[in-house]
């Protein structure tokens, strides 16, 4: 797949699979094409050339909306909760069959705050609201964008456990674009790296966290 | 370019294009004045006419009280609208977006109703008529005065020019650029040290007195004074023009006054409701051309 | 400059973001504050940066009582800050947002002329380089990628050469490389800036802070040298899981 903005291509040819119940993330600097990757996918940009399939399916080109009914849910970077509603109404907005206890006994926070305006959340809480928000899609693909960001060490973990359990009981498949690779290698099978575009390695994450070298080639760290 | 081909008009042009020439660069220093509230502070005031209204009836009451000068004429038209805009910037200025819009409306009709009823001072809706042309030291020895053929045109035309080159100035100068951060971030401008409040008065009062001698011209140019000049639709106008010639630059509204004045002339001699069209071509502009003429000039 | 907040309590109607706090940092401290989602630690520093006022309590900038004063005073005073969402000139190029945080510090904003400002072009060239996006400098903001974004607010408020600086989780969002060049910005500012970050990584923090505080909703429970809060039972407990 090949996409961009305009006239410059932040994705170039880029091919990569998730299979049904796999974790796989998406690694690089920023820059290298992770978030434009995860948008073309979810139909939030239109991808120049190249196809989305989901199940087998061509979902190239498709508005996001019509992508999102089968199954496929994104939490965008910077969080983007509907401010002048209540917690409860954002979760409720989105939900598809969802259960709201589930996020609730996941993100605490949100229960207690469930009747505030999301404009007076912190942060980090408007961005357990996200999360909730795309799991009360029921997805069967799940994508994130940067989880991680703006939340606590504690949250972050509990994160990771949810996404672990929600794989086992329910089946999901998720893909990741993370800077954290703790979480990073807490949830995923397998990892993509990508840079200035590119797709340019793919391994196993167990793999890939052992080997430092190939971590500071692409990441830097 | 611009200039220099309009400057020839009073060569070649009959006596009544030159009187819509004329009007058109009236209204095109009116439009920039607007335009550096709107296109550089991003200011929308809807009440922008209360101060070219406010410039013409100063200029008339000092011409009537036997003052035919041109300069102090000009002078107190930007004065007197300089001074309007204080107190109308002081309250308005409070807030930003739709509710300083509303705000400038409801000023600029509260300017127009004292208009039509201070008729001891303003005559009401009959006006103050009877402004003589103004008159130039050094013209008067060279035997010329403003009712020749062509001459106020070009008068108009050098003001216009001296607005153009002034507010390109300060729309290039740090004051001008400070304008344009508070327009794309206030909080950010706050939070590293500008007094935003005072900048944007600064720039309110600036815009007024530029219409204000616009205001004044149009008193010399008609004769008269009359309320309509505040009248909420003239701010409206001008706004049309700003946007249709292009907001962030300032030969936009110069296009856009000619574009607008013109389309004005040209659909009213053949069509009734020339405002909906009018109008219709102002939404077009908004939805497909969003830069404007200077917009549809740089993509060609 | 030396920053308090004294019996600082915000309320939102029957909500207290803040309750009772007091917090004292020094001249040319460098001061982390940690704590749990909706601690009120971006509150905490909407409070002292004056977006916020609060409903009881004061705060100090230096010697003055700044608990009344406006946002660009206490900027003008010397504070700086950075948001946790970027908040950049959107429309306006790289070379142009920190030309207006540099000229916002000169005060040179009266002008009514064009001038051509030697200096500042100078400055605005070192400070591009320094943060690597030198390479960027034509381009509007809108179109930077997310983590040039939270670089250049970082710079934006080095920019104005800031006697104290507020820092709203600068290393959110940013890769490995991207951390790196933040740490050492904020490294290299002068020893007399008094610097408070609120931050989630904690490798950054320990990096930079000599001093922590920790809140947990809208309490101050811990403050201390940066090791003691590390082994804090109930730091550990409430944000820090088991080190």
């Amino acid at each position: 797949m090949t996409a961009g903005y305009g006239a410059s291509v932040a994705v170039r040819n880029a091919s990569l699979r998730v299979g049904g119940g796999e974790a796989v993330a998406l690694l690089g600097r920023n820059g290298a094409g992770k978030t434009t990757t995860l948008m073309a996918i979810a139909g939030a940009i239109r991808p120049t050339s190249g196809t989305v399939e989901i199940d087998g399916r061509q979902v190239t080109g498709q508005p996001s909306y019509r992508i999102a009914r089968q199954g496929l849910s994104l939490v965008p970077q910077g969080r983007r909760i509907f401010t002048t509603l209540s917690v409860r109404e954002n979760l409720t907005l989105a939900s598809r069959g969802g259960d709201l206890a589930q996020v609730y006994s996941l993100f605490e926070i949100l229960a207690i705050r469930s009747a505030s305006p999301g404009s007076t959340l912190s942060g980090g809480e408007q961005q357990m609201l996200a999360i909730g928000r795309a799991l009360m899609t029921r997805p069967r693909l799940l994508l994130l964008d940067e989880p991680s960001e703006g939340l606590a060490p504690q949250v972050v973990r509990n994160l990771a456990e949810l996404v672990a359990r929600l794989r086992r009981e329910v089946g999901l498949s998720i893909l990741v674009a993370e800077q954290n690779l703790g979480f990073a290698f807490a949830v995923a099978d397998r990892v993509y790296l990508m840079e200035r575009g590119e797709v340019v390695h793919e391994d196993a994450a167990g793999a890939f966290r052992e080997d430092h070298a190939l971590q500071k080639r692409y990441l830097g760290v | 370019m611009l200039a220099l081909a309009l400057a020839s008009v009073p060569a070649w042009a009959p006596r009544f294009w030159i009187y819509i020439a004329t009007q058109a660069l009236i209204f095109a220093i009116f439009a920039m004045s607007l335009d550096l509230l709107l296109g550089y502070a991003g200011l929308p005031s809807f009440g922008h006419a209360a101060f070219y209204g406010v410039g013409a009836y100063a200029c008339a009451l000092l011409a009537l009280r036997d003052v035919d000068g041109l300069a102090p004429l000009l002078l107190v038209g930007a004065l007197a609208a300089a001074l309007a805009a204080v107190p109308i910037g002081a309250l308005s200025l409070r807030t930003t977006g739709i509710y300083f819009l509303m705000l400038t409306l409801a000023f600029a009709q509260m300017l127009w109703g004292l208009a039509v009823n201070w008729i001891s001072l303003t005559r009401g809706t009959d006006g103050l008529i009877g402004i003589p042309r103004p008159t130039l030291p050094g013209l008067e020895t060279l035997n010329i005065t403003f009712y020749e053929r062509g001459a106020f045109f070009i008068l108009c035309l050098v003001v216009a020019i001296v607005t153009f080159i002034s507010l390109q100035a300060l729309a290039r100068s740090p004051f001008g650029k400070t304008l344009e951060g508070i327009r794309e971030n206030e909080r950010r401008m706050r939070a590293l040290g500008c007094p935003t409040f005072r900048y944007r008065f600064a720039a309110f009062v600036v815009a007024a007195a530029f219409a204000g001698v616009a205001g004044a011209l149009a008193a010399m140019s008609n004769g008269y004074a009359t309320p309509d000049l505040l009248y909420w639709t003239g701010s409206g106008l001008a706004l049309v023009a700003v946007v249709v010639g292009g907001a962030r630059s300032l030969i936009g509204p110069v296009l856009g006054a000619f574009f607008v004045l013109f389309a004005q002339l040209g659909l009213s001699t053949f069509v009734e409701r020339w405002e909906l069209i009018l109008g219709a071509l102002f939404i077009a502009f908004v939805l497909f051309l969003p830069g404007g003429l200077v917009g549809l000039v740089r993509r060609t | 400059m030396e920053l308090s907040v004294a019996g600082l309590t915000v309320r939102f109607g029957a909500l207290a973001a803040l309750n009772r706090v007091d917090i004292s940092v020094a001249t040319g401290e460098r001061r982390a504050v940690i704590g749990p989602n909706g601690a009120g630690k971006t509150t905490l520093l909407n409070v002292i940066a004056g977006e916020l006022q609060p409903t009881e309590g004061t705060v100090h900038l230096g010697e003055r009582d700044a608990t009344s004063l406006p946002t660009w005073r206490r900027a003008r005073l010397g504070l700086g800050r950075t948001f946790q969402r970027s908040t950049l000139f959107s429309q306006l190029t790289v070379v142009e947002n920190l030309a207006l945080a540099i000229r916002a510090r000169k005060r040179g904003g009266w002008r009514f002329w064009p001038v051509g400002d030697r200096a500042l072009n100078g400055e605005v060239k070192r400070r591009l380089e320094a943060i690597g996006l030198a390479h960027l400098a034509g381009r509007t903001t809108a179109r930077l990628g997310h983590g040039e974004r939270r670089i250049l607010e970082v710079e934006l408020a080095l920019a104005a050469s800031p006697s104290a600086l507020l820092l709203d989780e600068p290393m959110a969002g940013l890769s490995a490389g991207e951390r790196q060049t933040t740490l050492e910005r904020l490294r290299s500012l002068p020893r007399d800036v008094t610097v408070v970050i609120v931050e989630h990584d904690l490798d950054a923090v320990f990096a930079l802070a000599e001093r922590i505080t920790v809140l947990d909703h809208g309490v101050k429970i811990a403050d201390g040298a940066a090791a003691d809060v590390r082994a804090n039972p109930r730091v550990q407990e409430v944000y820090l899981g088991p080190i």
